[in-house]
């Protein structure tokens, strides 16, 4: 039964959304149990189906046995924030299945493993059907799975099939879709796909046969996710990065960021074989850990090759030495932050955007970096090449600051462009050059006025071509220094190189609406529960306008746009506000306007709360 | 490109003018033993003829790292951050393996500090020449011991060391190195002939060199002093540097009849070892200088440790990093133009359409 949207405009009894491929789904199950395959399939299923998808896994910092939740939002008006209520939730895991259940949204349905109410076992769990506003679907897993005579083998693997057959058929997912879905995840393999299949199939059937409750929550296709594809945005910062001249990779595992090495590796041994010696034209080192990591990008940077490294907030803290060396010397290195929640074992698997402050200014005193912001997986695999262009014009170490939510989680998007302009490698001398020069040439000499320096490389073969790099105390000519003039003098030309970056960065996105009374700043993954605020607020009567940094250092447009309202508020998801301050620090005189709203609780910001923060905010005035 | 390429651009047909291999003037203080290494890699490049264009010197924190800069103006120079010398030059050798590398580090800065990153360069054996100038004290922060300081040994400002100190050859052997010399700063002529081996050989070259410390360690009952070298140096070998040109007759693995071993080093040159007693080492053998530096170091209280110098242990055929990464070919990564960095459109055009719906 297929019907267009527009035929069921049915809303939610609660109100948070109508009934019709407008709502969220929560999958709940035990680390390491091989959900994720199962939770893939239903997204890329109902992508397939053409409707506005985004996934949201939520996992511990454990390799197996510790409770994960994997939440899928569909939105016929393109929504793919996270929403705070769930609408169905699919309960596998007995630890919290009763607290799952409690969370579900009024009217909301539960489809729990039959076990927990059936055996003895479970029975501690305490786990019964006690909500009357919502409906319960006992699922009998390992009856399905039985009748589905898959091999004994691969029983566990294919056992959350079975959740999959039955949301399909309650919610109506096609199950051409579902098959189509496995056979991308499976990369076409017959042997994998099958067994899963028959779980799916014979899942479906049961519940067409046993189940009397209708569901209320349905999907129907759409036309919206033709022209795009699903994939995550630490996969296309590494796509983006191989695109960019990526050279060396030199990395230590943390999450969130390792899923970004292991991209890397994937595209740069597709993608950057030399057709014409079939070596590669790369390097990746596992470092042993991330001093070294970013030392060897410093030394690779320093010799002439375009590396990077990626790590999270505990990695950038213990960069901290080298990449102030390497601003103080003057080296390009690109830095990729997945941010994560806090230390050691805070919250590593939560996110945040956290690191704004730490990773601008780190060092050792008078450093500020450029930090670029990626919203979306198009600017993911933007900035992946263009943060080399960067580092190597302006000569210094680059961030680029991701998360958690759009680094390891499954989001639409259209086709990545392909780099519009050739590789900017910055000034370097040549042997020819320095021949012309007669040799007269000197390392931080500021000739053309904008503070970026001319630098040569080692190998280069002329008598004038080598100096000596090192960090604080050189005077022009790189030799040593502890003069106070020469330092003042280098002090002030690293200022107009950050002056320099303010038109080299991505500049800040306005959109203006007319007509709008308050602004809001935002920055990196919350762009999505920006877009859909601004129009809860809209209907609510308040016009908004939006600026999006995309980097630091800011640009006039900052400044401009926050003189065009009496409240701008600057929205983030951190505890102390870390962009409204910078803000704030640049633009004192603005200070009256500037309201920070920020909140961190592990979680990615939903339009929810930032409509409703920003609402009580103005009821205030 | 061929290894023969590589050497004739490290190597000049004819050495510049003596003058162009020197450095700045030193700021260490007079007498100090990293003032006499410097003018051994000043004296060995020049006898090599080493293009000091395609040559880079690096190094970490404290008095040995500043001497790069008392060498070889017209090198690339860069003076790292404390104990990340390895890093940097992995770095910066992925990045263009023809450059030749010497790093310089002292024992604050590989025993302590940099212990770790050290044994890792080992453990890749990044191609390099890595010395470190031992003299069992932090210098620039006046006089603490380091982790190669003698137990047992009293320091005025440091006070009573209680702990064993740290045989960075023995170090160097766990990790698998794959060229592990020990000399003394007051033996020039062996410092050369080490250097020499040491430039031309592929791989980690690991150079400890007992660097004394006039300033802070020089008294006789250190091991590190120049008194105590002189007195208790036991040089394995003589040791004579073959250039590639060179013919030799002997060609045998292990000592002859005369008392000769000869090396062949990756360059094509070769070393000839001429033993200078009867129980001679055979550096070939990773066991025998393991046992050796272990049976020099443990001595009965009342004896002397002796000072091992020569060559301890070498392998010329492990592979290198280099090797390991697939990326020796003829041009550096730091010269791949972008057309070898950035695959055309059609590639993404059909990465992206695989992925579509």
């Amino acid at each position: 039964m297929v019907q267009g949207v527009e035929a069921l405009p049915r809303e939610a009894a609660d109100g948070s959304g109508s009934l019709i491929n407008d709502f969220q789904l929560i999958v709940a199950t035990i680390n390491g149990t091989g959900s994720q395959t199962s939770n893939t399939a239903i997204i890329r299923s109902l992508f397939k189906m053409g409707i506005p998808v985004n996934g949201k896994n939520i996992f511990p910092s454990n390799i197996q046995g510790l409770p994960t939740w994997f939440t899928i939002r569909v939105s016929k008006d393109g929504y793919i924030a996270r929403l705070e209520d769930n609408a169905i939730l699919v309960a596998m895991n007995p630890n919290t299945a009763v607290q799952d259940a409690q969370e579900l949204a009024p009217g909301g349905i539960c489809l729990y493993d039959e076990v927990f109410t059936t055996d003895q076992r479970y029975r501690s769990f305490g786990f019964v059907e006690n909500r009357p506003d919502i409906t319960y679907f006992p699922m009998p897993i390992d009856q399905i799975v039985t009748s589905a005579e898959v091999p004994k083998e691969l029983v566990d693997r294919v056992r959350n099939m079975a959740y999959v057959g039955i949301l399909a058929y309650l919610i109506d997912i096609d199950l051409e879709a579902v098959e189509y879905a496995l056979h991308f995840h499976f990369g076409g393999k017959e042997r994998a796909i099958r067994p899963n299949m028959q779980v799916i199939t014979t899942a479906h059937d049961w519940a067409a046969e046993h189940y009397a409750s209708p569901c209320p929550y349905k999907v129907v296709p759409m036309q919206e996710t033709s022209g795009k594809f699903l994939l995550d945005g630490n996969s296309a910062a590494a796509l983006g990065a191989a695109f960019g001249g990526l050279s060396l990779l030199a990395w230590y595992p943390i999450t969130p960021s390792t899923s970004l090495a292991d991209a890397a590796k994937d595209y740069l041994e597709e993608f950057r074989i030399d057709r014409e010696t079939g070596k590669p034209t790369f390097a990746i080192i596992q470092a042993e850990d991330e001093l070294a990591a970013i030392g060897m990008v410093i030394g690779a940077g320093w010799a002439g090759a375009r590396a990077m490294t990626a790590t999270s907030g505990p990695g950038i803290s213990l960069m901290t030495e080298f990449t102030g060396l390497a601003y103080f010397a003057e080296i390009p290195a690109v830095i990729w932050d997945v941010q994560r929640m806090g230390p050691s074992t805070g919250l590593p698997t939560r996110v945040s955007q956290g690191d704004v402050m730490a990773a601008h200014f780190l060092g050792h005193g008078d450093s500020r970096h450029p930090v670029l912001f990626p919203s979306s997986l198009k600017e993911c695999f933007e900035f992946g090449w263009k943060a080399f262009d960067l580092a190597e014009e302006l000569q210094t170490p680059v961030f680029v600051l991701t998360d958690l939510d759009l680094g390891m989680n499954l989001w639409m998007t259209e086709p990545f462009d392909y780099p519009d302009q050739p590789m900017k490698r910055g000034k370097i001398l040549t042997a020819d050059d320095l021949e012309a020069l007669k040799g007269d040439w000197g390392r931080y000499r500021d000739v053309d006025g904008d503070g970026v320096g001319y630098r040569t490389l080692p190998g280069t073969e002329h008598w004038s071509a080598a100096y000596f790099t090192r960090g604080t105390g050189h005077d022009e000519n790189a030799n040593y220094s502890e003069r106070a003039d020469h330092w003042t003098r280098n002090l002030d030309r690293l200022a107009r190189k950050f002056n320099t970056a303010r038109r080299l960065v991505p500049a800040p996105l306005v959109e203006h609406k007319p007509g709008a009374s308050i602004g809001l700043i935002a920055y990196g993954t919350s762009d999505a529960a920006i877009a859909e605020a601004r129009d809860q607020l809209s209907r609510a009567g308040l016009t908004t306008g939006y600026l999006r940094i995309r980097a630091l250092p800011f640009n006039d447009a900052v400044p401009d746009f926050i003189g065009q309202f009496d409240s701008v508020y600057v929205i983030e998801n951190n505890y102390d506000g870390q962009m409204a301050k910078l803000i704030l620090m640049e633009y004192p005189r603005l200070a009256d306007r500037i309201k920070s709203l920020s909140k961190c609780d592990g979680w990615p910001l939903t339009a929810h709360w930032i409509a409703n923060a920003v609402e009580e905010q103005e009821e205030k005035k | 490109m061929t290894l023969v390429d590589i050497n004739s651009l490290r190597f000049l047909a004819e050495p510049l003018d003596r003058k162009e291999y020197g450095g700045k003037p030193s700021t260490l203080c007079k007498g100090c033993g990293h003032n006499s290494i410097a003018s051994q890699i000043i004296a060995v490049a020049y006898e090599l003829g080493i293009n000091p264009n395609q040559l880079i010197k690096l190094s970490g924190i404290g008095c040995s790292s500043k001497s790069p800069a008392y060498f070889l103006n017209r090198s690339h120079g860069f003076n790292t951050l404390h104990g990340r010398m390895p890093s940097v030059a992995t770095g910066a050798i992925i990045a263009n393996h023809h450059l030749l590398a010497v790093g310089v580090s002292g024992d604050g800065d590989t025993g302590s500090i940099g212990l770790g990153q050290f044994k890792h360069i080992i453990r890749r054996n990044v191609p390099m020449v890595y010395i470190i100038e031992n003299n069992g004290v932090y210098g620039l922060t006046k006089g603490q011991f380091s982790a190669t300081a003698d137990k047992g040994q009293q320091l005025k400002y440091a006070g009573l060391n209680d702990l064993p100190p740290i045989d960075l050859c023995l170090e160097a052997l766990a990790g698998d190195a794959t060229f592990v010399a020990r000399s003394f700063a007051g033996a020039p002529r062996q410092v050369q002939s080490l250097l020499k081996a040491a430039f031309s050989h592929n791989g980690i070259a690991v150079l400890d060199i007992i660097s004394p410390c006039v300033a802070f360690n020089d008294h006789e009952s250190s091991t590190k002093s120049y008194t105590y070298g002189k007195n208790h140096q036991v040089p394995l070998q003589d040791i004579t540097y073959i250039p590639v040109e060179d013919e030799i007759m002997i060609d045998e693995e292990g000592y002859d009849s005369a008392g000769e071993q000869t090396v062949d080093l990756h360059s094509g040159a070769r070393i000839v070892l001429k033993k200078l007693d009867e129980s001679a080492h055979d550096p070939t053998d990773r066991a025998a200088a393991m046992r050796l530096l272990e049976e020099a170091r443990n001595v009965p209280p009342t004896e002397n440790p002796r000072l091992i110098t020569g060559l301890i242990y070498i392998d010329s055929n492990r592979p290198t990093l280099v090797d390991a990464l697939h990326i020796g070919h003829e041009m550096p990564l730091a010269h791949l133009p972008e057309s070898k960095l950035r695959p055309p459109k059609e590639v993404l055009d059909a990465f992206v359409s695989k992925l579509m719906v």
